[in-house]
C-alpha cells in the first residue's frame, strides 16, 4: 500500500508512569526527535488499560494505539504488565477477526532508561500507520462503528472478562483442580466465546431501535441468515430477544430489556 | 459538585517551550475550551513568581481546577500540587500537561505541528480536569532504619552519616571485607593520602558505631513491601537475616572493565590502571618505559560513555611513577584529556614533569607489539614507535553485572549500561522516582572518591527526611468497590498483585473490598472487573474516556 497524500495519523499512547512515560521523558531530555502524531495518556500501570477503552478510541476514529509498559519482570506493580500483555494480544487478534488491522494496536516495553528506543518505536509505529492509512481504509465507517461497538460490548461481558483476565493464572498455576490449561485449547475456547458474544451484540445493536426480520438482521450485520437464526434461538431462550410481530411469513425480532 | 472553573497556566520554560511552540496561541486556545475561565503564560511557572500567580488566580478567579502545561509530572507535580494546597485547593484537582519533555523537546523543527499537538494535549488535560475529584491523602508510617547496600567508600560514608543522626543502619557488603574498590587503590589525588588508610579510618568508625550492623559476604536476597516499611532478607552464607527498613540506599559501586583480548592485555606487562596501582602498592613496579593508553573499551560502540575518572587516575599514577623512578619515560596516548575542574592542575604539572601526551584517533588506535607500541600521532601526522617495559590500559568503570537484579527487586531503573538511573539529573540527582530509595557513588555513574563521599552525605540527608518525619504521605490512588454493583465474583481478589482486595461476607451478600493500606493503585482490578464495579481513584474510567473523546473529536 502506498502512503496517502496529506494523511496525518492520529495516534494515542497509553504510557505507564514508572517505565515508558519516564522513557518518553528521557527521549525529551536527550532531544531525540520523533514524529508529532502521538498523544499520550499517562496511567500508573499499563495494567490499568481496559481493552474496551482502546476500542473506544478506535470507535472514535483514532488510527493507531500504542500501549507501552515496563519490561517483563520490571513492573512497578509486580505483575501488572503481564495482564496488559494477555489483554492486548487478545485484543489484537480480535481486531483482526472483526476486520480491523491488528497492526493498529501496538504493544511493547520501554524502560525509564530507553529514551532513544522510545523515540524509535514511536517513529516506526507512526510510519507504519502512515503506510496502512486511516482507519477508514480497513472498513467503511458504518460497518466500523457497528463492529467496534459490538466488540467493545463483547469485551465488557462477564464471561469474556474472566477468560481474558484469568488466562495468566490458568496457564501458570492451573485451575481449581490444579490442571494447567493448554494454551492453544484455551485460545480456541476464548476466541470462540468472543466471536459468539460479538455476534450476539451485533444482532442486539441491529434490533435495538426497531424489530427486524432475520433477513434484515443478516443484511445489517453481514452475517448469513443461518448464523443469525442460530444466534436468535439462543438469545430468545435466554430472554434477550422476542418475536414482536410477523411481516408476511418472516417473524420480526425485538430486543428485550436494556 | 460545583461547576468546574479551570485555570490553565502555560509555561514558556525560558526558551525550552517558548522557543519551539507558539505559547501565546496555546494560551488563547485554552481560553476557548469548556469551563476554562482563566489562561495565562508564565516565563517559568515553577518560579516563585509563577507559583504566586497560581495562588492568586485560585483566590481571585475562584479556580477549582488548575492545569499547568509545562514539563513532566514526574518531577514537578508535587510542587504544583503543593501550591494548590497552599491556596486552599485540594491537590488532586491539579492536572499536569506535558508539553516540554514529550512535545517541544522532541519536535524542535516542527513548531506548527508541535503547537497543534500541545493544543490537543491541553484539550485532553482540560477534559480530564473537569472530572477530577478531591482526594484525601493517606499517611504511612516510616520505620527509622535504613538498609545501605554496598560497603565501599560511598556506602560506608552514607551509613555513618545516617547512624550519627540516630537511625539504625544495616550495611550489606558482598565481599569479605568493607572498602570496595578503594581496597585496591594506592594514593589518592590531590592529597596523596593512602587509600587504605582512608577506608581503614572509616571501617574503625563503623565498627565503633552502635547503630550500624555490618553484614559482609552477604547479599540482599529479597525486598518486599514499600516505602517506609521494606521487609528485607539478607543472605549471609546459609543464613537468612530478615529485618525491616524504612528506606534503602544503593551504593553498590562499579567495577573496572577488564580489557580481555585488547592491546595484548595479559595482566603482567600489559596491565590496567587498577593493576598498576596494586603493583605500586606492593612495591612491584619496575619499569623505565611506560606507555598508557586512554579510553580502552570506552567511548566506543556498546560502551559509549566517558568513565570520567580514568584520565585523572592515569595522570596521578604517571606522577607517582616519576617520583619512584625519575628516569622513567611515560607516554600517555589519549583521545581527549578530561581533567575537569581543579584536576586541570594535575594535567599542567604532568606536562611540566615531562610526561608526553600523544593524541590518537579512534579510527587509528594504537597497536601493542612485541616491546613496542605503535601509534599514529594526530598532530605530527606520522606513526611513532614507543618502546615499553609496561603498558597501562585505562579502562572504564562498568556497572556490576548484578545491578539489574537489584534494580528489579527495588523497582528502580538502570540505564543502558546498567548504572542506576536517578529521578532527575538536576533536580533529584540522589533520589529515584520510586520514593524511599536513594543512591550514591559509582553505582550511579563513575565517580571520584570525593564525589562519592559528597553524594553519600547527600543521599544520607535525603534518606533521613522521611525517617525524621516518621511518616510519609502516600498517593490516594487506590481502588474503590461500588457496593451496589459488585456481585462478589472474586476476579479482582484472584488477580490483585498485592492481595489488596478481598471478597467478604456482608449482610448484602459477598462483596469485594479494597484494603486501602495495601493497595498500590496499579488499576489491574479496575481494568478487569466484569461488573465495572471497581473505580480507580484519580484514574477513573470516565476521566480517561473523556481524554480519548476530546482527542478524537479534534478541536
Amino acid at each position: 500500500m502506498s502512503q496517502q497524500e496529506g494523511f496525518e495519523p492520529r495516534i494515542l499512547g497509553f504510557l505507564c508512569n514508572w517505565c515508558s512515560y519516564a522513557g518518553a521523558d528521557l527521549a525529551g531530555v536527550s532531544r531525540f526527535q520523533y514524529p508529532t502524531n502521538l498523544r499520550v495518556i499517562r496511567v500508573m500501570c499499563s495494567g490499568r488499560v481496559d481493552p474496551t477503552l482502546v476500542l473506544e478510541a478506535f470507535m472514535r476514529g483514532i488510527d493507531g494505539v500504542m500501549v507501552l509498559g515496563c519490561h517483563p519482570g520490571d513492573c512497578h506493580y509486580i505483575s501488572g504488565n503481564y495482564y496488559t500483555e494477555r489483554r492486548i494480544i487478545t485484543l489484537q487478534k480480535f481486531l483482526e477477526i472483526i476486520g480491523v488491522r491488528q497492526d493498529r494496536l501496538f504493544l511493547d516495553w520501554v524502560s525509564a532508561g530507553e529514551g532513544e528506543r522510545f523515540a524509535n518505536l514511536v517513529r516506526d509505529f507512526t510510519e507504519k500507520i502512515m503506510k496502512i492509512g486511516p482507519l477508514s481504509n480497513d472498513l467503511p465507517p458504518y460497518q466500523l462503528q457497528a463492529r467496534l461497538l459490538a466488540a467493545r460490548d463483547a469485551l465488557s461481558q462477564q464471561r469474556m472478562r474472566w477468560l481474558v483476565n484469568r488466562e495468566k493464572e490458568l496457564w501458570d498455576e492451573g485451575n481449581v483442580f490444579g490442571e494447567k490449561v493448554d494454551q492453544d485449547e484455551f485460545n480456541k475456547v476464548k476466541f470462540e466465546a468472543l466471536v459468539r458474544e460479538y455476534e450476539k451484540n451485533r444482532i442486539l445493536h441491529s434490533i435495538s431501535d426497531k424489530a427486524q426480520s432475520v433477513k434484515e438482521i443478516a443484511k445489517a450485520t453481514d452475517m448469513t441468515p443461518r448464523e443469525v437464526l442460530r444466534n436468535l434461538i439462543v438469545m430468545e431462550q435466554s430472554g434477550l430477544v422476542t418475536v414482536s410481530g410477523i411481516d408476511g411469513v418472516s417473524p420480526k425480532y425485538r430486543r428485550l430489556g436494556g | 459538585m460545583e461547576e468546574a472553573r479551570v485555570g490553565v497556566f502555560v509555561c514558556r520554560c525560558g526558551t525550552n517551550i517558548g522557543g519551539f511552540l507558539d505559547v501565546p496561541a496555546l494560551v488563547e486556545y485554552a481560553k476557548g475550551l469548556p469551563n476554562v475561565v482563566y489562561s495565562k503564560e508564565n516565563l517559568y511557572t515553577c518560579s516563585e513568581a509563577g507559583l504566586t500567580e497560581i495562588r492568586q488566580a485560585i483566590a481571585e478567579q475562584k479556580l477549582n481546577r488548575v492545569i499547568v502545561a509545562s514539563c513532566t509530572p514526574r518531577t514537578h507535580e508535587p510542587l504544583f500540587r503543593n501550591t494548590c494546597k497552599e491556596a486552599g485547593l485540594n491537590p488532586y484537582l491539579f492536572e499536569f500537561v506535558n508539553i516540554r519533555d514529550q512535545c517541544s523537546w522532541v519536535h524542535m523543527q516542527e513548531t506548527k505541528k508541535a503547537t497543534e499537538k500541545a493544543k490537543d494535549l491541553i484539550r485532553m488535560g482540560v477534559a480530564r480536569a473537569r472530572l477530577l475529584e478531591p482526594q484525601e491523602e493517606i499517611e504511612v508510617e516510616v520505620a527509622p532504619s535504613a538498609l545501605v547496600i554496598g560497603g565501599g567508600i560511598a556506602g560506608m560514608t552514607c551509613a555513618l552519616s545516617l547512624a550519627d543522626r540516630g537511625f539504625e543502619v544495616t550495611l550489606v557488603e558482598r565481599e569479605k571485607k568493607l572498602g570496595g574498590l578503594l581496597k585496591d587503590l594506592y594514593k589518592l589525588y590531590p592529597t596523596q593520602g593512602d587509600a587504605v588508610e582512608l577506608i581503614g579510618a572509616k571501617i574503625r568508625e563503623i565498627e565503633k558505631n552502635r547503630n550500624i550492623e555490618v553484614l559482609t559476604s552477604a547479599t540482599v536476597k529479597e525486598i518486599k513491601g514499600f516505602f517506609g516499611n521494606y521487609d528485607v532478607t539478607v543472605k549471609q552464607g546459609e543464613k537468612d537475616f530478615p529485618f525491616r527498613a524504612g528506606v534503602v540506599v544503593i551504593a553498590t559501586g562499579a567495577e573496572e572493565f577488564k580489557p580481555v583480548g585488547m592491546y595484548g592485555y595479559e595482566g603482567k606487562n600489559v596491565v590496567t590502571q587498577l593493576e598498576l596501582e596494586r603493583m605500586l602498592k606492593e612495591n612491584k613496579f619496575n619499569a623505565n618505559n611506560v606507555v598508557m593508553i586512554q579510553c580502552v573499551g570506552a567511548r566506543n560502540e556498546g560502551r559509549n560513555y566517558c568513565s570520567r575518572v580514568c584520565c585523572m587516575t592515569a595522570l596521578n599514577n604517571a606522577m607517582i611513577i616519576l617520583e619512584r623512578n625519575p628516569k622513567a619515560q611515560v607516554f600517555t596516548l589519549y583521545r581527549d584529556m578530561q581533567t575537569y575542574g581543579f584536576y586541570e592542575d594535575l594535567y599542567r604539572k604532568a606536562r611540566e614533569k615531562g610526561i608526553i601526551f600523544v593524541k590518537y584517533s579512534p579510527e587509528r588506535p594504537p597497536a601493542v607489539d612485541e616491546g613496542v607500541v605503535k601509534v599514529f600521532d594526530e598532530f605530527l601526522g606520522e606513526e611513532l614507535r614507543l618502546p615499553y617495559n609496561l603498558v597501562v590500559l585505562s579502562t572504564p568503570m562498568v556497572a556490576h553485572p548484578d545491578s539489574k537484579e537489584l534494580a528489579q527487586m527495588l523497582k528502580v531503573p538502570v540505564d543502558e549500561y546498567g548504572f542506576f538511573l536517578e529521578a532527575h539529573v538536576k533536580l533529584r540527582p540522589l533520589d529515584f522516582a520510586t520514593d524511599g530509595v536513594y543512591l550514591c557513588g559509582s553505582a550511579h555513574w563513575p565517580s571520584t572518591v570525593s564525589e562519592s563521599i559528597a553524594q553519600a552525605y547527600g543521599a544520607a540527608s535525603r534518606a533521613s527526611i522521611p525517617m525524621s518525619r516518621r511518616h510519609v504521605v502516600a498517593e490516594p490512588i487506590v481502588s474503590v468497590v461500588d457496593q451496589e454493583k459488585c456481585i462478589g465474583c472474586g476476579l479482582c481478589e484472584m488477580i490483585c498483585p498485592f492481595k489488596a482486595i478481598r471478597v467478604e461476607e456482608t449482610p448484602k451478600g459477598r462483596i469485594a473490598r479494597t484494603i486501602t493500606a495495601s493497595c498500590k493503585g496499579c488499576g489491574v482490578c479496575g481494568a478487569s472487573c466484569p461488573q465495572r464495579a471497581i473505580t480507580m481513584r484519580h484514574f477513573k474510567d470516565e476521566q480517561m474516556l473523556a481524554e480519548v473523546v476530546v482527542l478524537a473529536e479534534g478541536k
